[in-house]
């Protein structure tokens, strides 16, 4: 007995059995009355379907045609190649349903393709049948015109990027560069070369050259032009082929420059006394008056609406000892930095010892120099006010020098060490004598990250592994008076090597920053 | 015997002729084909009446009989009525009834001692099939089809029904008609079985499509075969003969 949902008595119901109308054997009845085989027999769901198909390869980048124009990147026999060609199949298919579909695995260098699919129609008197059905693609190898374009000419570049600082370090490069590779923002170009007073960075595509020259306008503050050149056309389809050049320049102002201000610029700023130290480069410019401690921001625009350039730069800066200071003013925060003003007796380490020149300076790094300190900064002893009417003071400081502890460290390998693009040095003549000059622009770059925290911000440094910490040098720093300043450990990335050799680089111990 | 016929060209027999064991009724048809091979069959024992009910040619579906009576629709008209009292021999009683279902053939399944018929038929017409056709009347369901005239077809000896009928069902059927019943196809697996054969005692006739194994089937559940042995038949016939004398 059955109770049915509203607790009536429901007798069972048990199919009995029929005979097949054709074969005769028994079977549990169906709409078309026939066993299934009879009803496969004559009935043939799957006519009216394509067994047969073409699909087009393009074996560099192994991504295959949709017509008429569409290339899809996919793997062989992979679940895109199935969707793809399932699209393909799709209007020949409307009458009927598809239920399953996969590859039958061929020898990938046949060049042959297998499908399954299972299709579910209707037979006769409603019955609905399931069939499989084989169909057999070829493939056919063909470039797909980006392939082709790239082999024809590899080097083929349609946009260059000429990155221009004129000034004569090449400090804001080396930052670049740092910069860039943390970002990535140089993974589209084809090439970078080295040139004259910058980099130029040849890319394939135009949105890529524009991208990279937004990435650059974004952290150091230029001004970019730009043009093309006809190279082909089609006049039929109104298909135009040019180089695209963007011509960008940096602006000549670095950190640490000393620079007069023009009058109306002077003005516009409120009147910021003309001489002025550049504090920090960012997509703008942060001038420092370091008599008064006021300081200004120059956006690019603005800059480039009056452009000055520095009157010295860091190449120029001389060595000071300090012999005494006398602080004037409480620790202020400018712009992020702390300064202090103060009176400083300092004499050139040139003089010193020699003869009894000392100047007394007014100095806004008050909270960083003691007695007997090192010193950067610029000389202006003897120079002409000519036809500015201040009066110049002898001696403008810039920084705290590290230069004697460096000594004793002088040779010895860094903890840390930096990656850097690859571009093509210019290898004449000319560039060869540069070498030595770079150098050691370098070893001062490497010295500036070690000394500023904040310019090692964007970067990314990595563990040095060739490094070992030598007794002699643990002494040192333990003897001296004050600490070298130097980067933490904990702010390295351990570098993942990825030759076939060597085993990856256990990343577990190392932080980001 | 079971015979493979045509009306023509269509294999539906059963809607254009009705058989029972004491008469023939055929439908008029172009070619007189139809009337002959009823004829080949059964002339010299029952009558063969051409006719036609209601101005159609559906008579097999329209009417409901068997030895003891026919009955007829209210549409049949006079000169119909009269004609076929005249031709049917006198021991069968024609009657018209009046009934809002009207295709009796489709309603009314019957052989001489047992009718089934549509769940929703007045009362007044069970009563006179009673009556008419001397018969004991349930009404029924075949495989959840009101209309049982069309989907079983069953004589004095054996009977055929929708082949998705319950082996519950069947059972059932069975003991009320007290007759063996099968469930199977006619027409190459037409499940209308009694539009696609026609059949009595001793003779079937099926459509044209009917394969030699609903052939056989029929042959054996309704015992056609006397002629033969029947202990060595099989059931299932693997020649296509389709009838011999």
């Amino acid at each position: 007995m059955e109770l049915g949902a509203s607790g009536m008595f429901v007798p069972v119901q048990t199919v009995g059995m029929v005979l097949c109308c054709i074969c005769g054997v028994a079977m549990a009845p169906n709409p078309a009355n026939m066993c299934v085989r009879c009803l496969r027999s004559r009935v043939n769901i799957t006519e009216g379907l394509p067994r047969h198909g073409a699909v087009v390869h393009c074996p560099e980048c192994r991504s295959y045609l949709h017509p008429p124009r569409t290339w899809i990147r996919a793997d062989l026999e992979s679940k895109e190649l199935l969707a793809f060609y399932l699209r393909r199949l799709k209007p020949l298919t409307r009458h009927v349903r598809l239920v399953h579909a996969e590859f039958v695995w061929t020898e990938p260098h046949s060049k042959r393709l297998r499908l399954k699919l299972r299709i579910q129609h209707e037979a006769l008197h409603g019955a609905i049948l399931e069939q499989s059905h084989l169909v057999e693609l070829t493939v056919h190898d063909q470039l797909c015109p980006a392939c082709s374009r790239a082999q024809a000419n590899p080097d083929q570049w349609s946009a260059v990027v000429q990155l221009r600082q004129h000034v004569a370090h090449r400090r804001t490069f080396f930052f670049l560069e740092q910069l860039i590779l943390r970002h990535g923002a140089a993974a589209c170009a084809l090439r970078i070369s080295e040139a004259d007073r910058g980099l130029d960075f040849f890319f394939g595509s135009r949105s890529h050259a524009v991208k990279f020259v937004e990435f650059i306008s974004g952290v150091v503050p230029v001004r970019s032009c730009s043009d093309k050149q006809l190279v082909s056309h089609d006049s039929k389809s109104n298909i135009y082929n040019y180089k695209h050049t963007f011509s960008v320049e940096i602006c000549p102002i670095c950190r640490e420059d000393f620079i007069c201000l023009p009058p109306k610029v002077a003005q516009a700023l409120g009147n910021l006394g003309p001489l002025v130290i550049c504090t920090k480069i960012s997509n703008s410019v942060a001038l420092l008056d370091p008599f008064t401690l006021r300081s200004a921001f120059l956006d690019a625009s603005q800059y480039w609406r009056a452009p000055f350039k520095a009157l010295l730069s860091s190449r120029q800066l001389v060595e000071y000892i300090v012999l005494d200071i006398e602080v004037e003013s409480s620790e202020v925060t400018v712009g992020g930095s702390r300064y202090s003003l103060a009176y400083a007796q300092v004499a050139r380490l040139s003089d010193f010892g020699k003869n009894d020149n000392i100047f007394t300076v007014r100095t806004h790094l008050g909270h960083l120099l003691n007695p007997v300190d090192y010193a950067l900064g610029y000389d202006l002893y003897g120079a002409n006010s000519g036809d500015l009417e201040i009066d110049l003071p002898d001696a403008v400081l810039i920084k705290k020098s590290y230069e004697e502890k460096h000594r004793n460290r002088s040779g010895k390998a860094r903890p840390w060490k930096l990656k850097s693009l690859n571009m093509d040095v210019d290898n004449t003549f000319k560039g060869r004598a540069d070498e030595e000059k770079r150098n050691t622009e370098y070893e001062e770059f490497l010295r500036d990250l070690e000394e500023n925290p904040e310019l090692r911000f964007n970067i990314s440094l990595y563990r040095n592994k060739d490094y070992q910490p030598s007794e002699t040098s643990e002494m040192a720093s333990t003897a001296g008076g004050d600490d070298v300043p130097s980067v933490p450990l904990d702010e390295l990335l351990a570098d993942l090597e990825l030759s076939d050799g060597e085993e990856e680089n256990d990343d577990a111990g190392s932080m980001m920053e | 015997m079971a015979t493979r016929i045509q009306f023509e060209n269509s294999c539906e027999v059963g809607v254009f002729s009705k058989l029972t064991n004491a008469y023939c009724l055929v439908a008029i048809g172009g070619s007189e084909n139809f009337y002959s091979a009823f004829e080949a069959e059964l002339a010299d024992v029952i009558p063969v009446v051409k006719t036609s009910i209601a101005g159609t040619r559906i008579i097999g579906r329209l009417c409901a009989g068997n030895k003891n009576g026919l009955l007829l629709p209210h549409t049949t008209t006079d000169q119909e009525l009269q004609h076929l009292r005249n031709s049917l021999p006198d021991q069968v009683v024609v009657q018209r009834i009046e009934e809002r279902l009207s295709a009796l053939g489709n309603c009314i399944a019957c052989n001489d001692h047992v009718a089934l018929t549509h769940p929703d038929l007045d009362r007044e017409t069970e009563e006179l099939i009673a009556d008419v056709l001397g018969v004991e009347v349930f009404r029924q369901t075949i495989a959840g089809n009101i209309l049982v005239g069309s989907y079983c077809a069953f004589s004095n000896r054996g009977g055929l029904v929708h082949p998705h009928t319950s082996i519950e069902d069947l059972d059932e059927l069975s003991t009320l008609l007290q007759v063996p019943l099968v469930a199977g196809t006619v027409n190459r697996g037409s499940e209308v079985i009694a539009a696609g054969m026609t059949v009595n005692d001793w003779t079937a006739f099926c459509g044209s499509d009917t394969t030699a194994t609903e052939l056989s089937v029929v042959e054996s559940v309704f015992k056609l075969r006397e002629a033969q042995p029947s202990s060595i038949v099989d059931e299932m016939r693997k020649s296509l003969i389709d009838s011999y004398v």
